[in-house]
């Protein structure tokens, strides 16, 4: 291209064309720093765009992974979301034996479509166990590096979780973190000594980051749990589910309110581990919440996720507990660990969220099943939605393993998280 | 005797609507809609007017409001019965006056100076026969019964006034008139409905499979999810049990929430009530059904909720739209103050 300009334009001193070869050089090195720094945007919030479908078809061939098909009539609002059904499994379109993808990955993505683990801190433990037996059985090829082989092969097995179902931030961090230690293994190291310090390393993690935070986060919300108060708990979460336990242990006199929803009901689950303790509990549906709020003193949340602009990611439902304690002056405390905080931002529940099955919603009472047909109406939507987004003004503290902040400081954890590493 | 015959069937009509009421309580919902039981009310009173032995204006009004304290006994929470009762004794009222040849707006005015110089409200005992006061009353109580077939129409009549093209509108649960006033919108304009099913009894899903079947675009969501898709809608329309006299509601659970996150958002919330529901009462005793206590757990299942009139936008009645803060002046026009306490 320069000798090109020179030739045509022979009367321009060597200064000139420096100065057009500089920029046009700079503007490509601008391009590339822009492509590094901007993420690029995750393809299960892409469905809408059938160039970014077919390359994920693509990409999924190459790793020998069915790609799973849409189900059902999906509202306009969410058609650049999946919608799945739990009746048809992924792992019903995988050849037996399947090659590719190891036995307890498989296991695993059959318990998450099916919802047999649900919840994040359950999610991410299995996630990390079933690597584990992974590392186990793994034995490098000759003329390969551990630290980039294995990495490579955690990739398929990635993506088959990802079609069963969408990965949680939470795992999305573990996942991060194990790709992170295995490219770090020195490749002088022997394998048995590679995979015992890989082994360890994932045990600490969960030790660390889950158990131990657990503990910490106990700790500092039962100092906010007083004698004579009325806790209200959404749903299951497991660390609010403990911090009541250990409370309950040191002998802090309190009732629990349990409000559950549809279609999940996993209040249940909670309810029923609280009796089993001893704690007297009372259980309401979400649409009684202004009828029993103004019995209650505190409401404890957990959180699937903390956004980087302050905004709570957590079951639907909580943000409309939020919003009524907030009408009602009860303070809102939600309980999150910090390997739940991530980058992402997000001001609303529509343009990143989870479809479940919208068969769920179907009921019968009274022997009649009103939606049965509702695949034949073809103006009739049924949405199913999993997540939603609670605004900051609405809570009133965050209870994390570092400490208790205001939901304005995650970013600033964040930081300092980014910087330890 | 023809006389004891029909008195006999009089009793017999009134003992089974009663059985009706009470056993509304019991199950899922009432049997039939308040509309339904406003007319039934209405009709049964009408003939308690016509074969009831009285001869003048005040043993007419001490029947009904006997009638009307055993029926409202019946089932607290059905407040159209009430609503009825007061309005066929106001009729009772009006007749009386006439027929005595004074005009009807004096006596409403309670003008200072008619309460000094009156000294009180002894004079009326509506001791005093006419002849022709049965059939005048009978007559103006056709009339009511007229009004009340014709409110769901004249609710829906207005509907394209205040829906405009691709809307999205959210709405609670089932309710008879906002289903009505969704159809006629449909009829001309395309727009989206979002139903909240309303756990535990799911009439959000009866409501939405009607919708759909008259090709309007309807999504089911659950109950959690209202304020996750509050931020997409751009009114919310609803039906009530009751409008009480500041102009608040007394509607299915779950309402008080969708009005909280509708006023988060600054959506406008319309509500579809005939004016049949309005009710003198202001005291709410909420209604709380299956107090199950299992050997440790306690659980509540509260039927209606109450909705604080600042969070209302529009009232649509059968008599046009009105702000919630002139509700008791047409509690006014409806009934008489004297009536509030049956």
């Amino acid at each position: 291209g320069t000798s090109v300009v020179v030739y045509m334009v022979p009367q321009y001193s060597s200064i000139h064309i420096a100065a057009v070869v500089v920029s046009m050089f700079s503007t490509i090195i601008c391009g590339f720093l822009f492509l590094l720094v901007v993420k690029r945007l995750p393809e299960h919030v892409q469905v809408d765009d059938p160039a970014v479908v077919k390359r994920l078809a693509k990409k999924l061939e190459r790793q020998q992974i069915p790609l799973r098909s849409d189900y059902g009539y999906k509202v306009s609002l969410f058609s650049h979301l999946h919608q799945y059904s739990r009746k048809a499994p992924l792992t019903q379109l995988l050849s037996i034996p399947s090659t590719v993808i190891h036995p307890s990955i498989v296991r695993l993505g059959l318990q998450y479509s099916q919802g047999i683990v649900a919840g994040s801190n359950a999610r991410s433990v299995a996630l990390l166990h079933a690597f584990k037996q992974v590392i186990r059985d793994y034995t490098t090829p000759p003329n390969e590096e551990l630290s980039r082989d294995l990495v490579n092969k955690l990739k398929p097995y990635i993506s088959f979780l990802n079609q069963c179902r969408p990965l949680s931030a939470s795992m999305g961090n573990a996942i991060k973190y194990i790709k992170k230690e295995i490219s770090n293994i020195p490749s002088q190291c022997k394998e048995e000594e590679a995979k015992t310090k890989l082994l360890t390393c994932i045990d600490r993690y969960i030790e660390e980051k889950i158990v131990l935070a657990a503990k910490a986060i106990s700790k500092y919300a039962i100092e906010k749990i007083s004698d004579g108060d009325v806790i209200l708990v959404y749903g299951y979460s497991s660390l609010v589910n403990n911090i009541l336990c250990e409370a309950f242990e040191k002998s802090r006199k309190f009732r629990v309110i349990v409000v559950d929803s549809r279609p999940r009901l996993e209040g249940r689950e909670a309810l029923r581990r609280l009796v089993q303790r001893g704690i007297s509990c009372t259980y309401v549906l979400i649409s009684a919440l202004s009828y029993i709020l103004p019995e209650v003193s505190k409401v404890f949340l957990g959180a699937h996720a903390l956004l980087a602009n302050g905004y709570v990611m957590s079951r639907v439902g909580t943000s409309q507990i939020a919003l009524v304690a907030r009408t009602y002056n009860v303070p809102v405390l939600v309980c999150c660990e910090t390997y739940k905080f991530c980058e992402r931002v997000q001001t609303d529940s529509f343009v990143s969220n989870e479809l479940d099955d919208p068969d769920d919603l179907m009921v019968t009472r009274k022997g009649k099943t009103q939606l049965e047909n509702w695949q034949d109406v073809s103006s009739l939507g049924l949405l199913n939605l999993v997540y939603d987004v609670t605004p900051p003004d609405f809570v009133d503290l965050v209870i994390t393993d570092l400490g208790m902040i205001p939901c304005t400081s995650v970013p600033v954890v964040l930081r300092v998280k980014n910087l330890d590493q | 005797m023809p006389g004891a015959d029909k008195e006999a069937d009089l009793t017999e009509r009134i003992e089974a609507f009663l059985a009706d009421l009470k056993r509304g309580g019991c199950g899922t919902g009432p049997i039939r809609g308040s509309g339904e039981t406003a007319r039934e009310t209405t009709a049964l009173l009408r003939k308690v007017t016509a074969q009831a032995r009285w001869s003048s204006a005040g043993d007419l009004m001490e029947i009904i409001r006997k009638e009307g304290r055993r029926m409202t006994a019946a089932q607290p929470s059905e407040t159209t019965v009430g609503n009825m009762v007061l309005r066929v004794l106001k009729i009772i009222r009006e007749e009386y006056a006439r027929s005595r040849g004074s005009s009807e707006e004096t006596d409403q005015q309670e003008s200072l100076h008619k309460l000094l110089t009156s000294g009180g409200l002894s004079d009326e005992n509506f001791r005093q026969h006419y002849v022709h006061l049965k059939a005048n009353v009978i007559e103006a109580i056709n009339e009511l019964l007229t009004e009340l077939e014709g409110t769901t129409d004249n609710i829906a009549m207005q509907a394209l006034e205040h829906i405009h093209s691709n809307e999205v509108i959210m709405t609670v649960g089932r309710s008879r008139t906002v289903e009505a006033f969704l159809k006629d919108a449909a009829r001309k304009r395309k727009f989206h409905v979002i139903v909240a099913e309303c756990a535990p009894f799911c009439q959000g899903h009866e409501m939405a499979t009607n919708l759909s079947k008259a090709s309007i675009e309807t999504t089911v969501i659950a109950d959690a999810a209202i304020f996750a898709v509050m931020s997409r809608v751009n009114k919310v329309i609803i039906g009530t049990q009751t409008v009480l006299a500041n102009g608040g509601l007394r509607a299915v659970n779950g309402t008080h929430t969708v009005a909280l996150a509708a006023r988060h958002h600054s959506t406008p919330l319309i509500v579809c009530a005939p004016m049949f529901k309005l009710s003198p009462q202001v005291v709410i005793t909420t209604v709380v059904r299956n107090r199950i206590i299992l050997s440790k757990v306690n659980v509540h299942c509260p039927v209606f909720d109450y909705v604080p009139p600042e969070l209302i936008t529009l009232f649509i009645s059968n008599i046009g739209g009105n702000a919630p803060s002139y509700i008791y002046r047409l509690m006014s026009e409806l009934y008489h103050p004297e009536d509030h306490d049956l």
